[in-house]
This record gives structure tokens, C-alpha cells and sequence, in this order.
């Protein structure tokens, strides 16, 4: 059984917990005693925080629609798809006809990787995420 | 936040407007009752009786949409009275003139009149605020969610300096950031017009140093579309490509029709996810995304604290974290793209962001998280900010008249619709409502109507009734409860069932462009 330490994924309050691991499955949250933030405690969503993760509806694979229909492809099926559909369309278009929509709910190196990616290799500042709304 | 979630525990009073603290931000919202108990005074505003409503020293209902008349009515009694901190505002601030000239239109007949509000509560709320030793105004998407939503901000941050309660421990105003990485998102550059740590993009100096750093040339100066603006030119056909990563607009953004059809218009649109969202069901290519639990990573809270969480378990089948997508991605575009893990990526965020240049993970992985500016390696972090000085020198009074909001409700359309989250789900619902326990103590959408209005109209809880706005309705089942009042009703955006989108009204705030998500107009009627 280990214990590994995380942030709750729901409210900005930033509680932190441990996500107790057993056979590489999370069985359940512990609150972090000392933490400055929640000091031991959590809400109901905190508790409850890891089932989600194992919903049997999960995505899997990535999924490029052929025919109106989604058929499973391979990474690098997907990946070079989406370079050479996001580059034609700037290419045909400009910067400007590309948007990348950030995420409030992806940590930040995450956030700072798209955002670089929008403006240094897209060139587009069209750059945005829903915290505004 | 200016100020710290810890600091709440330290407060004499909360001036709290457009929260609904306990469900939204629960443990921030206990923190609000604890300290009430120990003796804190709670001034609340509301148009509903929120939970909070039964710890508040003062519950004040405001009609929808009045704040910026509301508070400079509160400013004017506080400045006739002379209430007001005086070295403060002349040590501290600018503007102080213009502010009391334009408040003083503000009289109390004139904001009851607005507002709804009687004037001796709106005296009572004055004094108590202004005399309070250490008052912190807390607020949510209650304020910022309206066509006035940055003038709101302001007239707060107004109130805040006239009396002194901001750069001291357990003042300040502190906006409760909804999720988890919201302000991660901006401060990463999550914006159309800035790079990490609020760096302008139009500012050469600052397009330089990327460029260096990134190895590029030709970055562009200009700033780019926020979400609304880029709705607007995918529904016009300028916009051809949109990349979107872990968020779901065809439920959380207003006017869904006007999105699903911007988002249909498209030439190509990746969604990046880890359920297929009714974004990703749109989408040209879905890549699936490993959950919070799957990868390190930081996360930067409500009071500016950054935090590293670790990886638990392995992403389920080929789900990879987003970090991993983008860069593979940004190998196939040519750029360099070396990270090995999540601490290399954070060191470049280190060297090009000030206020993050000693946030590493060395310091991270022993401690609590550190709260940004954190300028250095042996630098503690900052625990409330505006402390000897404003980050501009002086503060500056931003005075704004009120401002009526894009919907008033008529003849026809006689409700005003107001929309927000409750304790037991989240957000569009992706992930609460796949927790069993979640699920079942809310299972399902309710829409508040007020008693009397019912009886008018003839509805009972859980009727079924349909709600009409100019932009489209919804079936919903009815609650009839006094915590909503007259004229108004309440339900949640989290259920898909019920999609209360489908009626929100895109009109934006000037500036900022933030949709008035918190109010439109509508028609009720029961089905038969
Ligand atoms: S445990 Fe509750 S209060 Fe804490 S961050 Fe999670 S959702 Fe917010």
C-alpha cells in the first residue's frame, strides 16, 4: 500500500490529500493533517475525488472520426493528423483561423506547454480558457 | 486573493457578495462559520437565502444585477459619515475626489430605489464594514459573471481602499477562484494577451525574451481572441481550427445553441479529454488524457499557493498526460522539445516568470506549496500582497456608475433566471456525477421557484415545467422554496438533462468579456 500525495481536482480552495494505492488501484483519499490549507478535513467532493478516475468510461484510445463515425486510432495515426490539419489551416488560413482553448482543470506545466505551443509554433494568440466565464 | 485562506481564522468581519461560499468553495465556507462562532460579524449579500444566510450577521437582498450602485451607496454613507481611513487614502491612494463626487449621486433613497435595499440596512452594513478592525470582502462568480462584472471588481477594490482594509493580514479582496487550476490557467499565460506571469505579449521587451528562450522568431505582438471572441468567429467562419484541452463549452458556456453551432462550423476540432465530453462528441480527433491522479504536476489554488501533486496510478489503456501529448506534438512541429518530465518544464517556467522564479520542485516536494510572487530560491512566498505598496505605487480610485444588466425582465419575459453550482456536484458534471455518493445525494436538476409565484402559476414541486428565454429553453422539475425570492428563479448548469445554457445570454462584459452567466430573462410555464 503506498501513499502519495495530491491536490483535490474540484474547487480552487487547492485542499491537499494522499490517494491511498493498493495493487495500482486508489482504494481511498487521507486528508493531509498539517496542511495549511483543509488541516486534516475535506468536503464531499474531496472524499470522493478518485472514483471517477476509474469509470469504465473512461477514454482509452485516441478516436478520429471517419465517416461521421468515431473509429480508435493509433497515436500516431491521431497526432500526425492533427499537425497536418492545424498547419493547413494556418498555412491556408493564418494564425489567426487557429484557437487553442487551455484548461483550468490541467496543471500548470501542462497549461504553460499549449500555450506555448499555440503562440511559438502556431503563432496564434487566440489563447484563452473558460475561468473567465 | 490578495490576501490567504489561513488569514479568514484572523478576521473581525466578512463583507461577502456573490458567493455561495459553502457550496462552491466548502472548506473556505467553514472556515467563514468558524470564525463567525468565535465572534466575527458576516455581512452577506444575496438575492437567495443561501446557507450562509443563517450565520449572517446581516443578509442583505439586493436585486440581480445592482452591485456597483449597491456599494457605492455603501462608499457614500462611508465617506458622509467619515468613516473612511484618511491617512490611508491619502498616503496609499489617488483619485480619492473624483470617487467622492461621483459617489455621492449614491444617496440611500437613490440606491434603494436600484437596488431594493432599505436604508437604514444599507447603514448598518456601512458602519459595521468601515469600523471593522481587519475586513475581508470575499466574493465569486456572482460578481464577475454580469456585463458589469469588471466595474463590479473595481467598485469592491474602491471600497477596499477607502477604508484601509487592503495590505494587512486578514483584509484585501479575494476573488474564490471555482476550479481547482483556474488561476494556474492564467497564470501560465492562459490568456489571449499574456505569457507566463501576466508578461504582456505586445510588449517587445517581453516578445524578445520568449523568443530567445523559446528559440523562435516572429512571435505575434497581437493580442488574440478570448473564447467568446473565438465562439463569434467560428459561428462567422474566420475561426477554422480549434485545439481544446479539458474543458467542455457546449455546457459551460452561454447561448449553447450559438456554440454548438460555432463549434459545427469548423473546418477541424480536437478535444482533448479523459471522458468523451458533449464537446469531444463534436470533434474531428479526440485524444484521451490521463487524469490528475496519473501524472505529477502543479496546481496553483484560490490564495496564489502552488502545489505539487505526485502521480498515484498509470493512465487506464493508452491515455497519455496532456503534457506528453503536447509534447509530441511540439516534436512533430519542429520545435525543441526535450522534457523528460514535469520538473523540466517548470524549471523553464522558473527562468522566464518572476513571480515563479523560486516555485522548483526541490522546495515544493517538502513544504506546504509556495505562494507566488516567490521571486527567488530562499524567497518565503508571499502570504497577502499590496503590503507597503500597490504593484503600480499609488492605488488608483476606479469610480464606475451602475450599469443596468443586458436583460431586465418585461411583459413577456417576467423571471430573471439565475444560474450556479451546488455542494454535491461540480461544474458540467463529468467528473461528479460519475462518483456514486455525489450522484445520489444530487441526482437530478431542480429548478427554485419562489412559493407565491407558484401558486400564481399554478406549479408544485417537482411538476414539470418549461422554461422559455429568448435564446431557447428546457424541461426542468420545480422546487418551491422561499430560498429563492419573488420574480426569481435558481438552477445549476452540472446536468446535462436539464442544459440551463441552452437559455444563459452571451452579452459580454466590455473588458474583461465575461458572459452575464448569473442572469437573464425568461418565461415559466407548467406542462401539462
Ligand atoms: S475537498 Fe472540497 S473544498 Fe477542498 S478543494 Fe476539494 S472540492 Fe474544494
Amino acid at each position: 500500500m503506498a501513499r502519495i500525495p495530491t491536490i483535490c481536482p474540484f474547487c480552487g480552495c487547492g485542499c491537499s490529500f494522499y490517494l491511498i494505492v493498493k495493487d495500482g488501484r486508489v482504494t481511498g483519499v487521507e486528508p493531509s493533517p498539517d496542511n495549511p490549507v483543509n488541516k486534516g478535513m475535506l468536503c464531499a467532493k474531496g472524499w470522493n475525488s478518485y472514483e471517477f478516475i476509474q469509470s469504465p468510461e473512461r477514454l482509452t484510445t485516441p478516436l478520429i472520426r471517419k465517416n461521421g463515425e468515431f473509429a480508435e486510432a493509433s497515436w500516431d495515426e491521431a497526432l500526425d493528423l492533427v499537425v497536418s490539419r492545424l498547419t493547413g489551416i494556418r498555412d491556408a488560413s493564418g494564425p489567426e483561423s487557429l484557437g487553442f482553448l487551455c484548461s483550468a482543470k490541467v496543471s500548470n506545466e501542462e497549461n504553460y506547454l499549449f500555450m506555448k505551443m499555440a503562440r511559438a509554433a502556431f503563432k496564434s494568440n487566440n489563447v484563452d480558457h473558460c475561468a473567465r466565464l | 486573493m490578495t490576501n490567504s485562506i489561513n488569514e479568514f481564522d484572523e478576521a473581525d468581519l466578512f463583507f461577502v457578495i456573490g458567493s455561495n461560499t459553502t457550496a462552491q468553495h466548502p472548506l473556505i465556507g467553514s472556515r467563514i462559520i468558524n470564525a463567525v462562532e468565535r465572534g466575527a460579524k458576516l455581512i452577506l449579500f444575496d438575492p437567495r437565502e443561501i446557507p450562509l444566510a443563517q450565520f449572517a450577521t446581516l443578509h442583505l437582498k439586493q436585486t440581480f444585477g445592482t452591485d456597483v450602485a449597491l456599494v457605492n451607496g455603501i462608499m457614500n454613507i462611508i465617506i458622509q459619515e467619515d468613516l473612511y481611513d484618511k491617512p490611508y487614502v491619502q498616503a496609499r491612494t489617488e483619485g480619492f475626489e473624483e470617487l467622492k463626487t461621483m459617489v455621492a449621486r449614491y444617496t440611500p433613497k437613490v440606491v434603494e430605489q436600484i437596488t431594493g435595499i432599505r436604508s437604514s440596512e444599507l447603514y448598518r452594513a456601512a458602519v459595521m464594514y468601515a469600523q471593522a478592525d481587519k475586513a475581508m470582502i470575499v466574493y465569486a462568480m456572482g460578481i464577475t459573471q454580469h456585463v458589469t462584472g469588471t466595474d463590479n471588481v473595481k467598485t469592491l477594490a474602491n471600497l477596499a481602499m477607502l477604508t484601509g482594509h487592503v495590505g494587512r493580514p486578514s483584509t484585501g479582496v479575494n476573488p474564490l477562484r471555482g476550479q481547482n487550476n483556474v488561476q494556474g490557467a492564467c497564470d501560465m499565460g492562459g490568456l489571449p494577451g499574456v505569457f507566463t506571469g501576466y508578461q504582456r505579449v505586445n510588449d517587445p521587451a517581453t516578445v524578445k525574451k520568449f523568443e530567445d528562450a523559446w528559440g523562435v522568431s516572429g512571435l505575434n505582438p497581437k493580442p488574440g481572441l478570448t473564447i467568446t471572441g473565438m465562439m463569434n468567429a467560428a459561428h462567422q467562419g474566420t475561426l477554422k481550427g480549434l485545439y481544446i484541452m479539458g474543458e467542455n463549452p457546449l455546457m459551460s458556456d452561454p447561448d449553447l445553441t450559438h456554440v454548438e453551432h460555432a463549434l459545427s462550423n469548423l473546418d477541424f476540432l480536437v478535444v482533448q479529454d479523459i471522458f468523451l465530453t458533449e464537446t469531444a462528441a463534436l470533434a474531428d480527433v479526440v485524444l484521451p488524457a490521463a487524469a490528475f491522479a496519473e501524472k505529477q504536476g502543479t496546481y496553483s489554488n484560490t490564495e496564489r499557493r502552488v502545489q505539487l501533486a505526485q502521480c498515484a496510478v498509470s493512465p487506464p489503456g493508452q491515455a497519455k498526460a496532456d503534457w506528453e501529448i503536447i509534447t509530441a506534438l511540439c516534436r512533430r512541429l519542429g520545435m525543441k522539445c526535450d522534457y523528460a518530465c514535469t520538473e523540466d518544464i517548470m524549471r523553464e517556467i522558473n527562468a522566464l516568470t518572476p513571480s515563479y522564479g523560486g516555485i522548483t520542485y526541490e522546495r515544493l516536494s517538502s513544504g506546504y506549496g509556495l505562494q507566488w510572487p516567490c521571486p527567488n530560491d530562499t524567497h518565503p512566498g508571499t502570504v497577502f500582497l499590496h503590503r507597503d505598496q500597490f504593484t503600480k505605487g499609488k492605488g488608483s480610485f476606479l469610480p464606475c456608475e451602475f450599469k443596468p444588466a443586458a436583460e431586465i425582465p418585461d411583459d413577456e419575459y417576467d423571471f430573471t433566471l439565475t444560474t450556479g453550482r451546488i455542494y454535491y456536484q461540480y461544474h458540467t458534471g463529468t467528473m461528479s456525477r460519475r462518483v456514486d455518493l455525489l450522484e445520489r445525494e444530487a441526482p437530478e436538476p431542480l429548478l427554485e421557484i419562489n412559493p407565491e409565484d407558484a401558486k400564481k402559476l399554478g406549479i408544485r414541486s417537482n411538476d414539470v415545467v418549461e422554461v422559455e428565454s429568448r435564446r431557447g429553453s428546457m424541461r426542468i422539475k420545480a422546487e418551491v422554496t422561499t430560498r429563492v425570492p419573488k420574480r426569481v428563479l435558481f438552477t445549476t448548469f452540472h446536468f446535462k438533462e436539464s442544459q440551463v445554457n441552452r437559455l444563459t445570454n452571451s452579452a459580454c462584459d466590455p473588458v474583461a468579456e465575461i458572459p452575464e452567466l448569473k442572469g437573464c430573462s425568461v418565461k415559466i410555464r407548467r406542462c401539462s
